[in-house]
């Protein structure tokens, strides 16, 4: 696997989790194919990635989780985002948004920055 | 989401499994990817493998999952615990609350106990468990002779002998050691106003860098200063420095005057080190000056000898090496035939031995005593708690019936005790600190380093460990004896008759009668110590101390001859005493260079003339150079005639001697008349007086002589004045008056005899005291259990009493009745007691004075005390049983 991309899925994986829980609790199996939906197979390279990082999230106490059963009646592990969860993910995606805008910037500069004037 | 029906969910009926809800988790994935490739149009088998590889490595997955699932279950069940022990506290605290008089009086106890405890064990570790307050103090060795009867000179080696043990012996680092022979207030502080006292000792100059105390200020010694020829210069002890100096931060390099002589101070020591706490208990010291032995060489037996070890050497390799050395040492090198005149009586032990080794034996018994206070604390309480947990039983049943597990019930009954045993422990902590502050600074008690008394870490830790002890055991029989009932049974609405309440009842009568026995052990001890002081006070001391008083004299005799000096000193003192007499109210006085009960020496061993002794069969008697009129001022008994002013220093040669010394010189004759020989010098015998306590209150007597000062250089002058009235009131017009024959007299202690001997007695008095006062709560303790379960019983037997009444019986009968069951409980305890007390006072029989373990009146007086405790104590529910209205009792059930 391109190490270069899984660092990458690394820091963001945690915070699509979030969001795609934002629509109510899910399966493992359920957001899987919501992330491969909405980033149209881009993101996810191997769907085993996605449990350690739902663990991880519920150790912190970001998501809670609980039993229930699927739309063929299996028992499966639901994820839910916990109030802390949602703080989490708007200060998540305020940050990711600062940050987008201000690559979005530079990248998208027209003409040098004009010389910094010395006080 | 649909939840799971109820009968889906025994899969993790034994706990949770993080392992298999990994397992669940992840083939739930698997298969819903199967099932979806499937429906894409994938073979089964094809559809397996093709999920597989889209989820990667699934068994490093399901480790992850593994770890992360168990970490999470550890910290839930943390929480969980944690939760409910909150909980328990919560609720522990609302049940105290609703019973606050409950809650007071057993936290009251358990402070009282504790905080014994806490200050017991703070004296017990500051005299036996910690080491001495020097660096590496395990080192330092203490060199005596065995014990003998002739005082401190048979307890101290001469100058020479000194140099020789040092020099000789290989297992020392170093020896040092300091004057023996110095009384209180020995220096007159002057030209700073007022002269005032002040208690010099000298020492050895390396004597501070073998001990490991360090100046804050200054320097100490060097060895070049205990020569002679080199000027005057002295250490300042740290309280002296701040008290007579008021800190004064620049005061290394300035002379200061001693008996009107210029003394540089070189240094102030450390706060931390206090002479007199560790070497002499109860006196102080002031400052410090370096010994000469050159000077002292001739003076015979005046130092002690304290060594550090090098490392690793043991006690038994110090007294071999001391052993192989002693034959070599002079005891005057001058006298060749003194040469191992030391063999067996260089014997090194540890100096904390020599310091604390004779308390031993007393703190393990007041420790002793604390713990049984403890014990008897506990039972108490566990009696307590038992009533409430009957009373409770109900409550109990019913959290039972709602799903507490046993253990969970225990549980919260030891978090009761602990809460209670905790909030014992504060308060006893702060009782503790009180009472430590009061021992600290009881500078008239004889013991060693009770001035360094404090709350420490240590002491911390212990009460920590008490409390958590006390809990334990008085919370851990009630839990246990709920727990073991059947909680249907108590659903059911127990009544007096219930079995379950008469059992428990049996088992409160157990632990009362338990108590009882451990006051009854405790009050024995108290007693035979306290009968034991009674015989110490009692004890014939040869001097009557009540009504007379001495101070420290200051004079000045020096002249070109010793002869001239004798005469002057004479005169001065028959001065002296001439005016002191005529004072109102003052019936004698007279002067000494020692007073009984203090440092004392001896010289030599006379010889009755014509008589033949073999060597060594005659002792060496203490020695007192006294004024006529001492043996009246002192109170002392004899017979011949006291010294006159006439026993010139050209008179015929007189001296007293005691009974002691008379019986050794001439038994069964008359000593009047008779001479004594001191080499060519012949010594009248004009009297013979009655022995004198020395030494020690409880120890015997040797023997004394007394030679006039007219005749032989006294050491020092303590003036000794009886008075008609209390000595206190005759301080100022005796200080005034010596201070118009001499105006450099010090403004010294006027100080009663009375507080010599008791100073003397102190460390019995202080141990006594503590155990009597630890016997008296413990009887309180006693009473109260006593009184609880009567109490009780009366309370729970209500309606049987009404009914007795309503039949017939009358007050009298009813209480008589309660009186009984109570004074039954009392003797069984008192018979066990009894047994035990035996046993106890054979144990500390050591401790006792003149009193048999088997003392009698103390067996009986402890029964009675007992008995009419335990009658009180009765009494009051008895009272209280005949009160019963039968009418009520009846309609009210």
């Amino acid at each position: 696997m391109d190490t270069a991309k899984l660092e990458f899925l690394r820091g963001t994986l945690d915070v699509l989790i979030l969001k795609i829980l934002v629509w109510g609790p899910l399966h493992g199996y359920a957001i899987t194919n919501l992330l491969r939906r909405q980033s149209d197979d881009a993101l996810l390279l191997e769907e085993g990635t996605l449990y350690p990082a739902l663990w991880r999230l519920e150790n912190k106490g970001l998501l809670d989780a609980e039993w229930g059963l699927s739309e063929n009646n299996r028992k499966a592990k639901f994820y839910r985002l916990t109030p802390e969860g949602r703080r989490q993910l708007r200060h998540e995606v305020r940050t990711w948004e600062a940050y987008a805008a201000a690559v979005a910037k530079v990248l998208g500069a027209t003409h040098p920055p004009l010389p910094e004037e010395m006080g | 989401m649909t939840p799971i029906p109820l009968w889906r969910r025994y899969s993790r009926l034994f706990g949770p499994d993080p392992a298999a809800d990994v397992k669940d988790e992840l083939s739930f994935h698997l298969q819903a990817k199967i099932d979806d490739l499937v429906i894409q149009g994938w073979a089964p088998e094809a559809a397996r493998q093709e999920a597989e590889r889209q989820f990667g490595d699934l068994r490093a997955v399901q480790q992850i999952g593994v770890r992360i699932g168990e970490k999470m279950e550890r910290r839930k069940r943390l929480k969980d615990y944690w939760s409910d022990s909150v909980q328990d506290v919560r609720y522990t605290f609302r049940t105290l609350g609703r019973d606050p008089s409950f809650a007071a009086i057993s936290i009251l106890i358990l402070a009282l106990a504790i905080g014994t405890n806490i200050a017991v064990f703070s004296v017990v570790n500051t005299l036996l468990l910690r080491p001495l307050p020097f660096p590496d103090s395990s080192r330092l060795v203490w060199i005596a002779p065995p014990p003998t009867g002739c005082g401190l000179s048979c307890a101290t080696y001469s100058a020479d002998a000194y140099e020789e043990f040092r020099e000789q012996s290989r297992v020392y680092q170093d020896v040092t050691g300091y004057m023996a022979f110095t009384t209180p207030d020995n220096l007159r502080l002057t030209g700073r106003g007022e002269p005032e006292p002040a208690t010099s000792i000298e020492v050895i100059s390396n004597f501070f860098q073998v001990l490991g105390v360090q100046p804050v200020m200054g320097r100490l010694f060097t060895a070049e200063e205990s020569r002679s020829g080199s000027h005057s210069i002295a250490l300042l002890a740290n309280a002296y420095w701040r008290r007579q100096f008021a800190s004064d931060p620049a005061i290394v390099g300035k002379a200061i005057e001693l008996n009107g002589a210029p003394v540089t101070i070189v240094g102030v020591l450390t706060d931390s080190f206090d002479f007199g706490a560790v070497f002499s208990p109860g006196a102080k010291v002031d400052l410090f000056t370096p010994l000469d032995l050159n000077l002292e060489r001739d003076w015979g037996n005046i130092v002690t000898i304290v060594g550090r070890l090098k490392p690793g050497v043991t006690g038994a390799q110090a007294l071999d090496d001391a052993n192989r050395i002693a034959p070599n040492i002079y005891f005057n090198v001058k006298y060749p035939q003194t040469l191992g005149r030391y063999k067996g009586d260089l014997i090194p032990r540890p100096l904390k031995d020599y310091v604390t080794g004779k308390l031993r034996r007393s703190l393990i018994a007041l420790w002793c005593a604390v713990g049984t206070i403890l014990l008897i604390a506990g039972v108490n309480l566990s009696n307590l708690l038992l009533a409430r947990a009957i009373a409770r039983a109900k409550e109990f049943a019913v959290r039972g019936a709602l799903g507490a597990s046993r253990g969970r019930i225990v549980r919260q009954l030891l978090m009761e005790s602990l809460v209670l045993s905790s909030a014992g422990a504060v308060l006893g902590l702060g009782l503790a600190l009180m009472l430590i502050a009061w021992l600290a600074h009881q500078g008239s008690v004889a013991l060693p380093l009770l001035s360094t008394l404090r709350i420490d870490g240590q002491a911390l830790g212990w009460t920590v460990l008490v409390a958590v002890f006390t809990a334990m055991i008085f919370g851990l029989l009630p839990g246990l004896r709920i727990a073991s009932g059947n909680l249907q049974e108590m659903l059911k609405d127990s009544g007096p008759g219930a079995g379950l309440g008469r059992k428990h009842e049996r088992v409160r009568a157990a632990l009362v009668i338990f108590e009882v026995a451990l006051a009854c052990v405790l009050l024995v001890s108290a007693g035979l110590l306290l009968r034991s002081f009674v015989k110490v006070l009692d004890v014939d001391l040869g001097f009557q101390p009540d009504r007379a008083a001495s101070i420290k004299v200051d004079y000045d005799d020096s002249a070109p001859s010793e002869e001239a000096s004798q005469a002057k000193r004479g005169e001065i003192f028959q001065q002296i005493i001439a005016r002191v007499s005529a004072l109102p109210g003052v019936q004698a006085a007279g002067m000494s260079d020692y007073l009984p009960l203090g440092p004392n020496r001896e010289w030599d061993s006379p010889v009755p003339k014509g008589k033949i002794f073999s060597p060594g069969e005659l002792p060496a008697p203490l020695v007192y150079v006294i004024t006529p009129g001492f043996i009246r001022a002192l109170g002392i008994r004899m017979h011949g005639r006291d010294f006159t002013w006439a026993d010139g220093t050209h008179g015929e040669r007189v001296v007293l001697i005691n009974a002691s010394a008379a019986r050794v010189y001439w038994p069964g004759e008359d000593a009047v008349g008779k001479i004594l020989m001191r080499g060519q010098e012949e010594d009248r015998v004009v009297g013979v007086v009655d022995d004198v306590h020395e030494e020690t209150v409880e120890g015997g007597t040797g023997s004394q002589i007394y030679y006039p000062v007219m005749q032989q250089g006294p050491a020092s002058a303590q003036l000794v004045v009886r008075t008609s009235l209390p000595p206190a009131t005759l301080a100022a017009s005796v200080l005034r008056a010596l201070r118009e024959l001499n105006p450099k007299q010090p403004s010294a202690e006027f100080r009663p005899i009375q507080t010599i001997v008791d100073r003397a007695v102190s460390p019995r008095r202080f141990f006594m005291l503590l155990v009597a006062a630890f016997a008296g709560l413990g009887l309180l303790l006693a009473a109260l259990g006593i009184y609880g379960v009567i109490s009780y019983s009366v309370t729970q037997q209500g309606q049987a009493i009404g009914i007795r009444m309503a039949l017939g019986a009358s007050v009298g009968q009813v209480q008589r009745q309660v009186l009984t069951s109570t004074l039954r409980l009392a003797l069984a305890g008192m018979v066990l007691g009894t047994l035990g007390a035996l046993a106890v006072a054979r144990l500390i029989s050591s401790l006792l004075f003149a009193t048999s373990s088997w003392d009698l009146p103390t067996y009986l007086g402890m029964a009675l005390a007992l008995l009419l405790v335990a009658a009180i104590s009765g009494y009051i529910p008895a009272r209280r049983a005949s009160g019963v209205n039968p009418m009520e009792v009846l309609r009210s059930n």
